[in-house]
């Protein structure tokens, strides 16, 4: 995209863009970012899975030792961000869906599954660590 | 390859910008932080900040950037033609969004105007960014009626039902707010056609006079031309027109799955 200017002046610059620098998030741009990282970290936390399934085939002491780093402060809040994610990813991957049927474009149907979205999340991560603590 | 900083020669130069105070006894005084690129130096672009006395000045940022440009900075270039929003040309980004600069009003920003050129995009002179590209891209989606049967003796009619399937398509003015709103365009702009341009293939694929609806789609099935678009939905917010290029591009991937299925 760089268009060369005359002769003997000097190179074009290119125009400040970048979201929140320069150009202003909003929910709808917030959101599809938000999805993009939590993709991201859910392909990393696949790796905690099979770290999980690996370590549990390998016996009662293995698994000790891995278990102690998730029952920890540390790994409990691991935890709880990866069941965010994967939350939020299915939710509004969900979203994606309907507008895969050409559902939900209008501004402001966009905002409202926007919030559900957030909401609906946070509700089923609440939902399934109050199952987890409960027993 | 997405790129998220700006080239070296394209950084801003925060302590090259200057200063141009009011006129003294000024009293309504709104702040306008302008984007400044020379080509006749090629120094790196800069920030120059303007105080325009407002009780003399018409409402729209437009009316402020006219004002500094005759009175106060000669040298300030943009783009404006209509002044009343239907030509496109004053396309700039205002206060963090594209809009136009006619039809954006002072008041609507609290406290300082920052005023940059369209995002991510060649910068010709100060506001005016270098179009030749999106123009390219809007002409290869041939924006024209395309038949194959014969001319008729009168117009080519059409139904009320399908006349209104253009509505909401037929008003964008190509002033590319929404192309350089979206960051897919930023980081994929060589090849995928943005939303502006989307809107305007969808505008004649859903026309029901045109006959050319298999070729149009056919030369948009392509990972980049229209797949890029992942529903972010920039151009819709943005769009100063009210319309809506992200529903355009669903309705095209519609389509393309409706013809296979």
């Amino acid at each position: 995209m760089s268009h060369q200017p005359p002769k003997g002046l000097p190179s074009r610059p290119m125009s400040p863009f970048m979201l929140g620098q320069y150009y202003r998030f909003q929910l709808t741009s917030l959101l599809s970012f938000v999805h993009r990282l939590t993709g991201i970290g859910l392909s990393i936390g696949t790796m905690l899975l099979a770290a999980w399934l690996i370590t549990l085939a390998g016996g009662p002491e293995t698994y000790g030792m891995f278990a102690k780093h998730l029952t920890a402060w540390y790994g409990q809040a691991l935890l709880f961000c990866w069941s965010w994610a994967l939350l939020y990813h299915l939710c509004n991957g969900i979203r994606h869906l309907g507008w895969d049927i050409g559902k939900g474009y209008e501004l402001k149907t966009a905002y409202a599954t926007g919030y559900a979205v957030v909401i609906v999340s946070l509700l089923l991560t609440a939902a399934v660590w109050a199952v987890a603590y409960a027993k | 390859m997405a790129q998220f900083s700006l080239p070296q020669n394209s950084k801003i130069d925060k302590k090259a910008g200057k200063h141009f105070p009011a006129p003294a006894g000024a009293k309504n005084v709104q702040t306008f932080k302008i984007y400044r690129f020379d080509p006749d130096t090629g120094a790196n672009p800069r920030m120059d900040t303007y105080d325009v006395d407002m009780s003399t000045c018409g409402p729209m940022v437009l009316d402020a950037l006219i004002k500094i440009k005759n009175e106060t900075d000669a040298t300030l270039t943009f783009r404006r033609s209509c002044r009343e929003g239907i030509c496109g040309s004053c396309a700039m980004n205002i206060d963090g969004t594209n809009t136009l600069a006619c039809i954006k009003g002072c008041d609507e920003v609290k406290g300082a105007v920052t005023v940059y050129p369209l995002p991510h995009m060649p910068v010709i002179k100060d506001l005016v960014p270098d179009m030749t590209h999106f123009y390219a891209q809007l002409a290869s989606i041939e924006p024209w009626l395309k038949t194959d049967s014969p001319a008729p003796t009168r117009e080519r009619l059409q139904s009320e039902e399908d006349r209104a399937k253009i509505d909401g398509l037929y008003e964008c003015i190509l002033c590319a707010c929404c192309s350089t709103s979206c960051p897919s365009y930023w980081w994929n702009g060589d090849r995928y056609l943005g939303p502006a341009i989307l809107l305007q293939a969808y505008r004649w694929l859903v026309d029901s006079r045109d006959e050319a609806t298999g070729d149009r789609l056919d030369a948009l099935e392509d990972p980049f031309k229209l797949y890029r678009c992942h529903t972010i939905m920039n151009c819709s917010k943005t769009c100063p027109k009210g319309l809506n290029p992200a529903k355009a591009i669903g309705e095209i991937k519609k389509m393309m799955v409706e013809r296979t299925v």
